[in-house]
Parts: structure tokens; sequence; C-alpha cells
């Protein structure tokens, strides 16, 4: 046991650490060629390509916000400038309607007026026909009345009959007149 | 290297008052040789390299299923891809060299870093348990890379003279300490510059491999008599170590990886 530990020691000591063996070497830089080769020919090529993708993607994406911000700044002072327009074309026709009302009441007052008046006027022309047809009919009923009383009175038919009217004629003028002086 | 002769060293009746004359099998260099598994066309395949190889395939593995079919809206593979991506990438390369010049080594940083963080990764997973990069030949071979391409810009960027210059830290305001300052900037900078950059991450995972391998296997020697419960502290110290290295081998290769920046930086940069 002790001698094939000191034998392991003893070649050991013979190997100096410090100096590289040669299919070592030939084995790592292999090994790190290999590495390499992948790494620079198609993985890091490959992922870069995809960083500068995403990088393109995620300003594309600002830009488009910007671009949408912007647009939404322009539609909300459109529909601002709509707003104040409507109001203000609310308050107008307001305004006009108003003017319109007063204006149709003043012509309803005035129709109403002229309509009055109509009425009136032909109601007085109403009166004034009646009168005249009752006071025709008056003066022919009185003047037969007083005729035939007159008949009677003097006894003797008045046959002649526009001597008679012309009397009557007279006779209501007559109290017309009186009545007239009364007055 | 023959196979009796990398037996690791460890046997499982050595234990404290046991009474068969052994002692503690103190982990040592023999932790780090292994006997060849098997050869393919003459090279003699041990367990480092096959967990190299190993290694990289992990990596383009999860690479592949990470990035292969990569989408603009990311599954969850590819953004843990894309994570550790971005942080060689970002926290790294564009720190020390720029978006605009540091675009074009940024492949062979993020495959630095991964490759070396798999293979120090192995230290602390069942069964493989050993740390490849603890054998000097794979940080060497990485740090070989990095040398030829730094020295390669360097000469490229500024032509033999003016490279010459970079290389040696050349000032004419500096008067009569010029030649020294040249000579220990080219000595510091040709010929230390490789060996400290391998070195630091070798170091680095073969003490942490020691370290584990010893706390390891003296939990087991102690568990006897009345030394268990120093045998549990070092059961402890295991597991503390455990986590200890899992941060220090991400660590190294975010060192590693830094400094072949920081290299690559200086080969581009203006001389003064």
């Amino acid at each position: 046991m002790q001698l094939t530990q000191q034998l392991v020691q003893l070649a050991a000591e013979e190997e100096n650490p410090l100096i590289p063996p040669g299919p070592e070497l030939v084995i790592g830089l292999i090994a790190f060629a290999i590495v390499f080769f992948f790494l620079s020919k198609k993985l890091l090529p490959n992922i870069n390509k995809v960083l500068e993708e995403r990088r393109a993607a995620i300003e594309g994406g600002i830009e488009e916000a910007e671009a949408m911000k912007v647009e939404a700044q322009s539609v909300l002072e459109q529909y601002k400038a709509q707003l104040a327009e409507a109001r203000h074309e609310a308050a107008r026709l307001r305004q006009e309607a108003q003017e319109q009302g007063a204006a149709l009441i003043a012509e309803m007052r005035a129709e109403g007026q002229r309509q009055r008046e109509e009425i009136i006027a032909a109601g007085h022309a109403q009166i004034e026909a009646d009168r005249k047809v009752a006071a025709q009919a008056l003066r022919q009923e009185i003047g037969r009345l007083s005729s035939e009383l007159a008949g009677k009175l003097i006894g003797e038919a008045l046959e002649d009959h526009n001597r008679q009217s012309r009397v009557i004629d007279r006779f209501l003028d007559e109290l017309e007149e009186k009545a007239e002086a009364a007055r | 290297m023959s196979a009796d002769q990398t037996t690791l060293a460890f046997d499982w009746s050595c234990r404290v008052f046991a009474d068969n004359g052994c002692g503690f099998p103190s982990p040592g260099l023999q932790s780090f040789l292994f006997k060849p598994m098997f050869t393919v066309g003459g090279l003699h395949f041990n367990k480092p390299m096959l967990l190299a190889i190993l290694s990289s395939l992990v990596v383009v593995g999860v690479f592949w299923a990470a990035f292969s079919k990569a989408k603009v809206v990311p599954g969850k593979l590819q953004m843990v891809g894309e994570a550790g991506y971005d942080f060689v990438r970002r926290g790294i390369v564009y720190e020390t060299l720029g978006k605009r010049e540091g675009e074009k080594y940024v492949p062979l940083m993020v495959s630095l870093f991964f490759f070396i963080w798999i293979m120090n990764l192995w230290s602390i997973i069942p069964v493989a348990q050993f740390p490849v990069t603890s054998i000097i030949a794979f940080p060497a071979a990485l740090a070989i890379v990095v040398y030829l391409t730094w020295m390669i810009l360097t000469f490229r960027k500024h032509g033999f003279v003016g490279g010459m210059k970079n290389l040696t830290g050349y000032d004419k305001s500096l008067g009569p300490i010029l030649p020294l300052v040249v000579v220990i900037e080219f000595f510091s900078n040709v010929l230390v510059r490789p060996f400290t950059h391998a070195v630091r991450l070798f170091a680095n995972m073969f003490a942490g491999h020691l370290l584990l391998v010893m706390f390891t296997v003296a939990s087991w020697y102690l568990l006897n008599g009345w030394l268990i419960p120093a045998g549990a502290v070092s059961f402890v110290m295991t597991m503390v170590m455990i986590l200890f290295e899992l941060f220090v081998q991400a660590v190294q290769a975010y060192v590693f990886v830094l400094l072949a920046c920081s290299y690559v930086q200086g080969a581009l940069a203006e001389h003064h």
C-alpha cells in the first residue's frame, strides 16, 4: 500500500503541472474551435437578427402610439369645435324661436283684433238692417192701423190708396220730427 | 503516462485510528493525473479531455436550443440565453472596447466566457467532479488564442514599428529611463502576459479543486472514534467550499474574458 502511494507521488513529481501536455492542448483548441464556430457562424448572428427585429418592433410600436396620440388629439379638438358650434347653433335657434314666437303672438293678437272688429261691424250692420226692416214693418203696420182707425173715426173708407199712404207718410214724418225735437 | 502511475490516491480503508499503517491520503499533484480511458488514432483520451469536449458540446447545445429558432417574443430558454449573451456583450465587451469597436469581438468573448465557465463548472458536478481548467493545457490553449488575436491586431493596426512601440510603451518624454521602460514593458507585455493570463485561471481552479478534495477526503478520514465531530466540520467545509467554488468559477471566467478584452483594447489603442 505504502509502496504504491510512494510510486504515485514519485510519478506526480515528475509531471510539472505548469508544462502543458500536447494532446490536451490540441483537444482544448479543438473544443474551443467547435464552440467558436457554432456561436460566431450561426447562433450569435441568429440572435442578433432577432434582437434587431425586436428593437425595430418596439420602436415601430412607439411610433405607432405617437401617431395615435396625435390623431386622438386632433379628433378631440374636432369634437370640441363641433360641440362649441352646436352650442352656438342651439343658442341661435332658441333666440330665433323666441323671436318667431313673439312675432306669432303679435300677429295672432292683431288677427284677433281684426276678427273682433269684423264681428262687431257685422253685428252692427245686422242690427242696422234688422232695425230698418223692423222700422219698415212697423211703419206699414202703423199706417194700416191708423188708416183703419181713421176710417172708423171718419166713417168713410179711404179707398184711394195713394192718397191714403201719402197721408200716413206725412203723419209719420211729423211724428219723427216731434221725436227729434223731443230728443 | 502508464496506468499504474495514475491511480487516484484514495483508499477507502484509510481512516484515522485504523490500524492498517496508512496515513492521511493527502491530495496532491496525483489528483490531477488521469489514466487514459481509451485511445483513438494514437490519441489517449482521459477524463479532462472528455470533459473539455463535453463542455463544448454543452455550450453549443444550450445555445443551439436557445438561439437556433430565436423568436422576437422569446421563450424561457431563449430569455436565459439572451441574458447570458447580453451579460458578456454589454457587461464586458462594450464596457472595455465600446460598442462600435467591440462588436467584432463579441462572438470570441462570448465563446470564451461560456466555454471556460462550463469547464470550471465540472468541478462541482457529481461524477465529473473535476475542473478541466486545472490542467494547464486548457487555459494555455485559450490564452494562446487570445494572445495571437491581440498580437495580430497590434501589428495589423500599427505596422511593425508602430506595433513594437505600442508593445513596449515607447515614449520619448521618458528621457534617459526609456531603454529600461522599453525592456520591462516588452518583457511584461509580450512574454509574461500570456503566461499570467493562463496561469491565473489554472491556479485558481487548481487550488479550488485541491481544497475540495482535501476536505472531502478528510471528512471520510476523520469519521472515526472521537474525531467524528472534526469529520463533521470537514464535511460542512466541503459544502462551504462548493458554494465558494461556484462563485470562483464564474469570477475566473469573467476575469479571463475581461483581460482578453483589455488586451484587445490595448492593441487597438493609439500609442503615444
